[in-house]
C-alpha cells in the first residue's frame, strides 16, 4: 500500500496501557497504540468515548492516571511538557480564534509563543496553505465558520509540527470547506507530517487514514480499514440474474472457496467466500454453463462504517 | 527555569490589542477613573481660601490611589475566564508557552494601561487644580509626600490587585462573577488608601516604608502564589 511505504517505521507517537480517570468516571482505559512516523492516523468513538481526552493527554494538557506515552520521540512527563509541545501542534474542536484580532494578529501571537525562525515568512505560508492570503487582515469575528476553521488550520500548521492533532477538523463545515481541509491534510500526508485525526465522518477517516482506531472508553480495534473490514465480516459476493435461477443448488453448490450462499431476493445470490479472486470466476463459469441470464458478479463491500457500527453496537448490547 | 521574553511579550502584545478593542474594558476602564476624579473636583472646587489650613493636615489627593487599586483589577478578572468563555485558552495551552510566561504577560498587559490611566488622571487632578481651583487650596492640597506617594504606590497597589484579580479569573466561571469579586477583594485596599487620604490613619515616613515594603514584598511573591492556580489541566477541565 502506497500509504504504508511512506510510513516510517519509527514511531511517531507510542502509548502502552494509557488510562485516564477523573474521580469514578474513566474518560479511557488501558489504551495501547502505536503511529508510525508520517502516518495519518483516525481516532473513531462514539461522544463521549474519550477522544478528545486521549487528544488533550497526548497533548501535555491533561495529566494520565497511568500508563506511559512517548510524543514525538519524548517521554511524557510534566517535565517534558514544553518540549512535547514544542514539537507537536493541536486543532481543538473549536477554533478558539481571538475574534477582535485580525487573522495576520491571531497568526503571529502564536507564531511567537512556537518562537518560530521567520515568523512572516511562516504567517504567508500557512495562510497559502489554506487558501487565505487575501484575507489576512480580516477581523476573525467577520469570517464565516468555515474561514475560522481554515485560520485555526493555519494556526496549527504554522510551528512545522513534527505530530499534528486534528480534533474533528471538519465538524460543521459545508462540503467545499470539508474538501479543502481534507486537501490540506492530503499535502500535510505528502509532507511527511504524523497526523493524528479524530473525526465522526467515517468516510472520511476511510478516505484519509492509513490506519483507524475505534476508541469506546476502551480500545477496541486498531488497522487499516480494508483489514478492520476483512477481520470482522466474511467477504461476499453478490450475483444478479435477470430471472431467478432453476436451480441455484446445482450452480452454488460445490464451487470452489464458496462457504455458503443464500438467495436475498428473487435473481440475487449472496456467496460467502474465503477468496473473491478463486470464487467469482468459478461462479462466472457455472452461470455461463447453466445458461443464466446474467446481469453482474460483483463483490459486496463493507464500509469501515459497517465496521464502527457492528464494534459499537456490540459494546452496547455487552453493556445492556 | 528560563522565562522566554519573546513568549512574555507575545502575550502581552496580544492583551493589549484585546483590550483596545474590547469595548467592555475600555468603558471600564475610564468610568472608574472619572468616577474618582469628577467628585473630587467639583468638591474642592467649591473649597473657599480659609478651607486651606484643614486640607494642609490632610492628604485628599492619596484618594486617587483607589484608581490602580481598582482598574487592573477589572482588566485581570477578565484575563482568564474570558479567555476561557471565548474558548481561547485550550488553543494558548497547546503551545510551548508556560503558565508563567502567561501570567506575566497578562499581568504587564494589564499594568501598562491602568497605570497610565492611574497617572494621567493624577496629572489632571493636579493641573485642574493649579488652574482652577483657589490658589490657596491648590497649594494646600499638591504637597510634595502626597505626590512621591501616588508615583511610588501606583504600580505597587497595581501589580497586587493584578495578582488578585488573575487568582479569582483563574478560578472563576463566569467574567461578571470574576470581575464583581476582583472589585471586592480589592476594596480593602481602596478603604485603607481613603483613611490614610482623611488622616484618620496618620500618613508618616515609617508608615509609608513599611506600606511600601510590604506591597513590594506581597507583589514579588504574589506571582508565585497565582502561577500554580494556571494549572493546564484545571484550566481546561475546569475543575476546581
Amino acid at each position: 500500500m502506497e500509504g504504508q511505504d511512506r510510513v516510517s517505521g519509527v514511531p511517531a507517537l507510542s502509548v502502552q496501557g494509557l488510562t485516564k480517570r477523573f474521580a469514578q468516571r474513566v474518560a479511557f482505559q488501558d489504551v495501547s497504540f502505536e503511529v508510525g512516523t508520517g502516518e495519518v492516523f483516525g481516532f473513531l468513538g462514539p461522544n463521549g468515548a474519550g477522544k478528545t481526552t486521549m487528544v488533550r493527554t497526548l497533548g501535555t494538557l491533561i495529566t494520565p492516571t497511568s500508563g506511559t506515552a512517548v510524543i514525538a520521540g519524548i517521554p511524557l512527563t510534566a517535565e517534558n511538557g514544553v518540549e512535547i509541545r514544542r514539537r507537536i501542534s493541536i486543532m481543538p474542536e473549536s477554533p478558539g480564534l481571538y475574534l477582535r484580532l485580525s487573522v495576520a494578529e491571531n497568526l503571529e501571537c502564536f507564531a511567537e509563543l512556537y518562537e518560530t525562525p521567520r515568523p512572516r515568512e511562516r504567517i504567508g505560508r500557512a495562510l497559502r496553505a489554506v487558501n487565505l492570503t487575501d484575507r489576512a487582515n480580516d477581523i476573525c469575528g467577520t469570517l464565516s465558520k468555515g474561514l475560522r476553521q481554515r485560520v485555526a488550520l493555519a494556526r496549527a500548521v504554522l510551528s512545522d509540527p513534527e505530530v499534528l492533532f486534528l480534533d474533528e477538523p471538519t465538524a460543521g463545515l459545508d462540503p467545499v470547506a470539508t474538501r479543502d481541509v481534507h486537501d490540506l491534510i492530503d499535502q500535510l500526508r505528502e509532507r511527511g507530517v504524523t497526523v493524528f485525526l479524530t473525526t465522526h465522518r467515517l468516510e472520511e477517516a476511510e478516505r484519509l487514514c492509513d490506519r483507524v482506531a475505534i476508541l469506546n472508553t476502551t480500545l477496541r480495534t486498531v488497522g487499516r480499514p480494508d483489514e478492520l473490514r476483512d477481520r470482522l465480516f466474511a467477504r461476499r459476493i453478490t450475483v444478479r440474474t435477470l430471472a431467478p435461477l432453476s436451480d441455484p443448488f446445482q450452480v452454488f453448490g460445490g464451487l470452489p472457496a464458496v462457504d455458503d450462499w443464500h438467495e436475498d431476493s428473487a435473481g440475487v445470490y449472496v456467496l460467502t467466500v474465503s477468496d473473491p479472486t478463486i470464487a467469482a470466476p468459478a461462479a462466472t463459469r457455472a452461470l455461463v454453463a447453466a445458461d443464466a441470464a446474467v446481469l453482474s458478479v460483483s463483490e459486496s463491500h463493507r464500509s469501515l462504517e459497517d465496521v464502527y457500527l457492528e464494534l459499537i453496537d456490540s459494546d452496547e448490547a455487552r453493556r445492556a | 527555569m528560563t522565562l522566554s521574553i519573546r513568549r512574555v511579550r507575545a502575550m502581552f502584545r496580544k492583551e493589549l490589542r484585546e483590550f483596545r478593542r474590547n469595548k467592555p474594558v475600555v468603558i471600564a476602564m475610564a468610568i472608574l477613573p472619572l468616577i474618582f476624579l469628577i467628585q473630587p473636583l467639583v468638591v474642592v472646587f467649591g473649597l473657599p481660601a480659609d478651607a486651606s489650613s484643614r486640607l494642609s493636615r490632610e492628604h485628599l489627593l492619596l484618594y486617587l490611589l483607589g484608581v490602580p487599586a481598582l482598574v487592573p483589577a477589572l482588566i485581570a478578572a477578565y484575563a482568564v475566564v474570558g479567555e476561557r468563555e471565548q474558548g481561547t485558552l485550550e488553543p494558548v495551552l497547546t503551545t510551548p508557552v508556560r503558565r508563567e510566561e502567561i501570567l506575566l504577560g497578562k499581568a504587564l498587559a494589564a499594568l501598562v494601561p491602568s497605570a497610565a490611566v492611574a497617572y494621567a488622571v493624577y496629572a489632571f487632578f493636579v493641573a485642574a487644580l493649579l488652574l482652577f481651583a483657589n490658589p490657596a487650596v491648590a497649594s494646600a492640597l499638591l504637597q510634595w509626600q502626597p505626590i512621591l506617594a501616588q508615583i511610588v504606590f501606583t504600580p505597587l497597589l497595581a501589580t497586587w490587585s493584578i495578582w488578585i484579580g488573575m487568582g479569582i479569573s483563574a478560578k472563576t466561571n463566569d467574567i461578571r462573577v470574576s470581575q464583581q469579586l476582583a472589585l471586592l477583594a480589592s476594596l480593602p485596599t481602596v478603604i485603607a488608601t481613603s483613611l490614610v487620604a482623611f488622616d484618620v490613619i496618620h500618613p508618616t515616613l515609617g508608615l509609608a516604608l513599611g506600606l511600601g515594603a510590604a506591597l513590594l514584598l506581597l507583589d514579588t511573591v504574589g506571582w508565585r502564589i497565582v502561577a500554580p492556580l494556571f494549572d493546564r489541566e484545571a484550566l481546561i477541565i475546569g475543575t476546581r
